[in-house]
């Protein structure tokens, strides 16, 4: 029925999907971060570089990243369908935050594996 | 009894307006809405509204009666009036043909997208297509709709996408079918919903379920529908 080229997989089964996933993904990489900062009171620099010097976090936190990326474009995409009604409009804010997005993820690597 | 209503005639109105109508409602008794419209028609014969069976059947008189979406022949005052006024506006999202009459073509083309009818490839038995009582249970609080549109009309889904979201009226029609044991077209009706708006535009928010005259529940069904095409791909 309805088609569309900007959503970002390849139908809304994959878009729900993987919207649910990546929401399940941020909620435990935040209850991860909010138990780390209850049981480091007194944070210092070296204990927060040592957590980000992990491989493993590394990858969890690579893994919440893309997640952020996946979830924003689908939402972000539902919001520009819902209200924004010109279609040049509606263009120039979805290619606006695939941008940003873009940006963030590759800003993103750089700063974990640049630690 | 102060009665505000949405007055709109295209041939003679640059735009819609409310008109207040003061009505005489007889002591001790709970009128329905419908009654009251009738009264304010007696008043003001220009006044244009539709109703048919009067008993919550045919779906004909859907109205947004003081904010909420009801059938207006089974809305009883008591539940109406807020502030001793009752508030009558048509139902909202579809273009209005005059005063409370909504043109309801989307919405009849979203049903009818989702093929309301059996489909079966086998031959025709001689007498019926038997089905199990529990098979024919799976169809309770589906079938009982009547199309009335109050759910799909309160749905902001809808409002900003009739042409591409089936509603939840339509998506409860395509689970009773789908839920069908003698239909036989149930892969081809998912492949038709896979899209990122026929099904997936639903945000949950049970605005239908909180509206349905019927107390059918829409957003149930879509989760049924969600889950179906989920065992499908996986």
């Amino acid at each position: 029925m309805g088609v569309s080229i900007t959503n970002f997989g390849r139908s809304g089964l994959h878009d729900w999907m993987i919207q649910r996933a990546s929401a399940v993904i941020l909620a435990v990489y935040s209850v991860f971060l909010l138990g780390f900062f209850l049981t480091h009171p007194d944070l210092q620099f070296s204990e927060w570089k040592a957590l980000f010097g992990h491989l493993g976090f590394r990858i969890f936190s690579l893994l919440a990243l893309i997640s952020v990326c996946a979830h924003a474009w689908i939402g972000l995409w539902t919001i520009s369908t819902d209200y924004l009604k010109a279609t040049g409009i509606r263009f120039v804010f979805q290619a606006a935050y695939v941008i940003a997005l873009f940006v963030y993820l590759v800003w993103g690597i750089e700063i974990l594996w640049g630690v | 009894m102060l009665v505000s209503v949405y007055r709109y005639n295209p041939e003679t109105d640059k735009k819609p307006y409310m008109k207040d109508y003061q009505v005489e409602i007889p002591e001790g008794k709970d009128l329905m809405v419908l009654d009251v419209l009738a009264l304010i028609k007696e008043q003001d014969e220009s006044l244009t509204y539709r109703r048919s069976c009067r008993e919550g059947v045919c779906g004909s008189d859907g109205l947004n009666i003081s904010g909420k979406n009801g059938l207006a022949c089974v809305t009883p005052l008591s539940e109406a009036v807020k502030g001793g006024k009752l508030v009558l506006r048509p139902l909202p999202g579809l273009p209005v043909i005059r005063d409370l009459v909504i043109d309801m073509s989307l919405f009849y083309k979203q049903y009818e997208k989702i093929q309301p009818y059996l489909i079966n490839d086998q031959p025709a038995p001689a007498i019926e297509r038997l089905q199990s009582p529990e098979d024919r249970a799976k169809l309770d609080g589906l079938y009982e709709c009547i199309l009335c549109a109050c759910c799909s009309t309160s749905c902001p889904s809808f409002w900003w996408n009739p042409e591409r979201f089936v509603g939840p009226a339509g998506l409860l029609q395509a689970y009773r079918f789908l839920a069908d044991s003698r239909d036989t077209a149930t892969q081809d009706r998912l492949a038709n919903l896979d899209d990122p708006f026929s099904v997936f535009r639903c945000r949950g928010i049970m605005n239908c379920v909180n509206v349905c005259p019927k107390g059918l529940n829409p957003t149930k069904a879509i989760g049924h529908i969600r889950s179906m095409l989920l065992h499908k791909e996986i």
